[in-house]
């Protein structure tokens, strides 16, 4: 029977095994207390697995596509709109058909890409669950699900953002994205100054997720 | 709710590309609203699986674009295929219209258009 | 706006309610169980066994207390095995048999998770 890997509990690009003294593989969940709803995802589980639904191999694989995505992927993109004016007009066309020419593969996802400019500010919610670019960004943080974020980002965006430490001028307005439905959106935040002549591996890595969330500028 | 003043509505969203919506139904009949059209949401308060937002019922808002055709959520949500697919809108509401402040900041979401009508039909 | 005060509005449908108190900047890396429970809503989804639209509805049909009480996570997992009892893929006496043997395995995640040898 194929064996899981090992997840390690930081968002590395690389998993490794964690070793206990004695050499055998630790996980820090696997010796905590087993709860009602962990059984309950083992149970279904392994019900899956009998009857032919979803076999311990595919779900390993799930996981690690879903570890292969993370914020690195969507920078790539916000990099390349900076510098390259055709890819940035698909980007703002079609955002998944501007993800595949980057060759990343996002299956499903309907993504709207929304620019930052020196009039407008984008930020992005759901507040009915917590929809969210996931298949090209990755699994969202806990605040981005939380009740005040969900509850407050479309009453009071500038109080919120100024949490995160981002104040916005009374000449900026700021557009709330709430993702309702089929769409899910990318920020594209402003290229900073300072920045011209950078490579796009370098220009990426400012842009953080939370950039392109919303909640944040890119800083050099 | 208490008098408010005359609700606000978001000014004409900046003129897109004349390009056909990104995720078309040819079988579906055209749109009903047009980029720039005034909607109101629809009030209801029926249970069930829907994603209209609470704080969007009733309000008048500005149709930013045409998202494509979709399957009915509401529909889906209890194993059914939800056909035929709808009109989902991009719909663009000003902080004004929403909680009476005066910012210019909007709030855009995709909206049904089973949720939407004129903005001039009668209010319930 | 109240949502108690409002019938008609789920629990779910927070936009603009009441609330007093910042966001909490913090997040937790998401532990195996929980990666499970993702890539089991990722496959039954694509294997047209349920759609993230009944996710969703029965994740709703928890009630108000299911946001305090439950983790996103055990929100999903509570939501998946109802969605799959519908889909009439095992039954409510299958999944009880199983939660209970799991149960009797071990005391901990590991333990009972990897009794079988599923690493």
């Amino acid at each position: 029977m194929p064996h899981d890997h090992d997840h390690d509990h930081d968002h590395d690009e690389h998993r490794h095994e964690g070793m206990s003294a004695s050499g055998h593989p630790y996980r820090a969940d696997q010796d905590a207390p087993l709860t009602h709803w962990q059984r309950m995802e083992i149970a279904v589980r392994e019900l899956l697995a009998e009857k032919g639904v979803a076999t311990p191999a595919e779900i390993a694989a799930q996981i690690e596509r879903m570890d292969a995505r993370s914020p690195a992927l969507g920078a790539r993109v916000v990099a390349r709109a900076w510098t390259d004016p055709a890819f940035r007009a698909l980007l703002l066309a079609d955002g998944s058909a501007a993800c595949r020419a980057e060759g990343i593969e996002v299956d499903a996802l309907k993504l709207v890409a929304v620019e930052n400019d020196a009039q407008a500010h984008n930020v992005i919610v759901c507040t009915l669950c917590s929809c969210y670019p996931r298949t090209l960004l990755g699994l969202p943080p806990d605040w981005y699900k939380s009740r005040a974020y969900r509850t407050r980002l479309v009453r009071e965006p500038r109080r919120v953002l100024a949490e995160f430490g981002l104040t916005l001028p009374d000449a900026v307005t700021v557009r709330v994205h709430d993702s309702t439905a089929d769409m899910r959106y990318l920020v594209v935040p402003r290229r900073p100054e300072g920045t011209e002549g950078w490579g796009a591996a370098r220009l990426a890595s400012i842009v953080t997720r939370d950039c392109m969330i919303g909640v944040a500028v890119p800083h050099i | 709710m208490a008098e408010t003043p005359p609700p606000a509505v978001a000014p004409p969203a900046v003129a897109l590309p004349a390009a056909p919506p990104p995720y078309p139904d040819p079988a579906a009949p055209p749109p009903r609203f047009a980029p720039g059209a005034v909607v109101r949401v629809r009030r209801g308060a029926a249970p069930g699986h829907i994603r209209t937002p609470w704080y969007l019922r009733g309000r008048l808002g500005r149709v930013e674009r045409v998202c494509g055709w979709f399957a009915n959520p509401e529909e889906l949500a209890y194993r059914r295929p939800g056909l035929p697919r709808r009109a989902l809108y991009r719909v663009r509401f000003s902080m004004a219209e929403l909680w009476g402040e005066g910012s210019r900041d909007t709030v855009d979401a995709e909206i049904f258009e089973h949720w939407l009508e004129a903005a001039d039909a009668p209010r319930p | 706006m109240d949502q108690e005060r409002e019938p008609g509005r789920g629990w779910h449908d927070m936009g603009g309610a009441a609330f007093a108190g910042a966001v909490d900047p913090a997040s937790h890396d998401y532990a195996l169980w929980e990666k499970r429970v993702d890539a089991l809503m990722v496959l039954c989804t694509a294997k047209g066994l349920f759609t993230v639209d009944g996710l969703r509805r029965a994740i709703e049909d928890l009630g108000p207390g299911a946001f305090e009480s439950m983790s996103y996570y055990e929100r999903w997992i509570a939501s998946v095995a109802r969605n799959l009892i519908e889909a009439g893929v095992f039954t409510v006496e299958e999944l009880n048999a199983r939660m209970e043997a799991i149960g009797a395995r071990g005391a901990t995640y590991g333990a009972a998770s990897l009794a079988r040898g599923d690493g």
